[in-house]
């Protein structure tokens, strides 16, 4: 009995569609130079823990949105790299005594080598089975992460010092801390953007928009879907090596399945595929969770709630739904 | 390196437990994923959902372990085609992503629910009466239970097999797994037949949950730990078939119960590195077709 089915049926309607250029080129524009001038001067506001918080999350996002919005590819592991980037930058800070700059470049790197290796199992099946590998690779690295002498089990790595930036600039003061973080999201999100503009992440398009096609024009597709994958991964690495950093903890709660769903939750409530849906929902998630955090496991029941209600009623998330509306009004 | 027997066949036994899990639950994911196209996230929950179950007709009403096995598989299956009806009727259009990730969120409902009532800790369901004990085998001793789950999952394994594979309406269900618009023409009620098709899933996840709870405690996150191995299991078996999803689950529980007598150290991520090396050398699974 045949019941292999991995391409989705001729009238599936593809996550994403196609729009205007030059109307996407400056809204992109304009709502970059918004963001970022609210983010400069949002620590007088609000507490810059929550802020680093959230724009670690906002850049996980980001890069596991390169993955699904762009390459179409929808991980369900991206947490092995968010927490093996997180216990590397740690140790490397706390061990090794290197500082924080050199401690989130090893963190990537380790992040980078993890993505060569999961990419190029992950990358040989599609759809719904590419859920499946990356979530049970990334149950294989919280295995591995739970037994390793170097992550200190059940305990993770605590006291990570923050140190000086660059050997003079000490972190210890928040908003050094807070503008380091913004830099540092700063340069991933632009990454990103460079990233998706180019003709690389042109021809990813044209690979997630139809593949064979892509194969018959003489793409290598598994190569482009593999080097996807590796910058998404290390984008993802950059987040939880600067979030190890910024809490002065690495712990097995980064690299649970739990942590690979939440980044999901965010894009999905952003809006996946749009520029600045994954910085939304990051934004969103982490206000909730931090309102609802002394009602314990209610937090997991809402999120649980928000992704039924997401895909039935509300799945072109917070940005995509404003976008939709933008582009009605421009008529 | 000196071999004990009993300790082996010990740990042949567990690994023969634990693949009748694998087959049973593996077998409803490939069932519902052939009709509907949705993997199934919800299945350890479903599965969870059928320990507790099973729990409350002991400790409220009363009922005992042969009750449970007759009720909780009609109650999950009830429960099922709600979800089916109310929920992923509306994703059948949309890109299969989408039932993946609402099943999710439907998994992470019911797990933070029972979190909430129950705690983390695990409730003890007391073995029934008359599978307590065990039987001497001379070179390792057999309890009664573990031999009558092990039985008991081959023999639904089977007869699940059978009824696909070898009957009318298993005729109608491949041939709408092949094309559901056509054999709608013939006049089949093909929604309905998907209504009940998941539910099946959902009961036979909720039947292995009430084998499951004398051997594990109850507890809410007994599925998902559970799953994402399955999951694997699924990959590495590739769903292509019936037969092939079952003897893959009791397979892959062998050579993890060999794994934990050999290599302990290995042995909880045994499986994901076999899944790793099928995806190498034959990515569309051990029985699946490309």
């Amino acid at each position: 009995m045949a019941i292999e089915g991995n391409r989705p049926p001729e009238d599936a309607a593809p996550i994403l569609a196609s729009r205007d250029e030059a109307w996407e080129a400056r809204y992109q524009r304009i709502g970059s130079i918004v963001l970022f001038a609210v983010l400069l001067v949002l620590p007088a506001a609000v507490y810059p823990v929550f802020l680093m918080k959230a724009l670690c999350f906002a850049l996980f996002a980001c890069a596991f949105n390169l993955l699904i919005g762009y390459g179409g590819l929808l991980s369900f592991g991206h947490a092995m790299f968010l927490g093996m980037a997180g216990y590397l930058s740690a140790y490397g800070a706390k061990a090794w005594g290197l500082t924080p700059e050199l401690a989130i470049a090893c963190g990537t790197a380790a992040a980078t080598l993890l993505g060569v290796v999961a990419g190029m199992i992950a990358i040989r099946r599609q759809g719904i089975y590419f859920a499946m590998i990356t979530l049970a690779l990334a149950q294989m690295v919280y295995f591995f992460c739970v037994q390793a002498p170097f992550t200190g089990g059940e305990d993770g790595i605590q006291a990570v010092p923050r140190g000086n930036l660059f050997g003079v600039l000490p972190l210890s003061n928040p908003l050094a801390m807070y503008y380091t973080v913004l830099a540092i999201f700063a340069g991933g999100f632009f990454l990103i953007h460079r990233i998706v503009h180019s003709p690389f992440g042109q021809v990813l398009k044209a690979i997630r928009d139809n593949e064979p096609r892509a194969i018959s024009l003489g793409y290598r597709t598994e190569r482009y879907k593999l080097a996807a994958f590796v910058m998404s991964a290390a984008l993802a690495g950059l987040a939880g090596a600067t979030k190890a950093i910024v809490f002065q903890l690495a712990s097995l709660t980064d690299v649970h399945w739990g942590m690979s769903g939440e980044v999901v939750l965010m894009t999905l409530v952003g809006g996946l595929g749009t520029v600045f849906g994954p910085v939304a929902g990051a934004f969103v998630l982490v206000a909730m969770e931090s309102y609802l955090a002394q009602l314990g496991a209610w937090v997991t029941i809402v999120q649980g709630i928000i992704f039924v209600v997401c895909v039935l009623a509300f799945r072109r998330g917070i940005v995509g739904e404003l976008e939709a509306w933008l582009r009605r009004r421009k008529g | 390196m000196s071999i004990s027997v009993p300790a082996l066949m010990g740990q042949l036994l567990i690994g023969l437990i634990n693949g009748s899990f694998y087959a049973l639950l593996s077998l409803g994911l490939a069932v519902i994923f052939g009709l509907l196209n949705i993997i199934n996230f919800a299945h350890g929950a479903q599965y969870m959902l059928g320990a507790f179950v099973a729990w409350f007709l002991l400790d409220k009403a009363g009922l005992d372990y042969w009750w449970a096995l007759l009720i909780v598989p009609v109650v999950l299956a009830a429960f099922g085609a709600v979800i089916e009806r109310l929920m992923l009727k509306h994703l059948y259009k949309l890109d299969h992503l989408y039932g993946l990730l609402l099943t999710f969120g439907l998994a992470l409902i019911l797990e933070g629910v029972f979190t909430n009532q129950f705690g983390s800790a695990g409730l003890p369901y007391s073995m029934p009466d008359k599978l307590t004990g065990g039987y001497n085998l001379g070179f390792m001793f057999l309890p009664t239970y573990r031999a009558w789950v092990i039985v008991a999952s081959l023999v639904i394994c089977v007869a699940t097999w059978f009824v696909i594979e070898r009957t009318k309406l298993g005729s109608y269900l491949r041939a709408a797994t092949e094309n559901p618009s056509l054999v709608q023409a013939f006049g089949v009620n093909v929604p309905r037949m998907i209504t009940l098709t998941y539910g099946f899933g959902a009961g036979l996840a909720g039947l292995a949950g009430v084998f499951a709870a004398p051997i594990y405690q109850v507890s809410p996150q007994m599925g998902s730990s559970l799953i994402i191995v399955v999951f694997a299991v699924v990959v590495i078996g590739g769903m292509g078939s019936i037969m092939g999803s079952i003897l893959t689950g009791f397979g892959l529980g062998i050579i993890e119960g060999l794994t934990k007598y050999f290599y302990p150290e290995a042995s909880s991520t045994v499986i994901f590195v076999i899944m790793a090396i099928v995806l190498v050398v034959r990515p569309q699974g051990l029985f699946g077709q490309r």
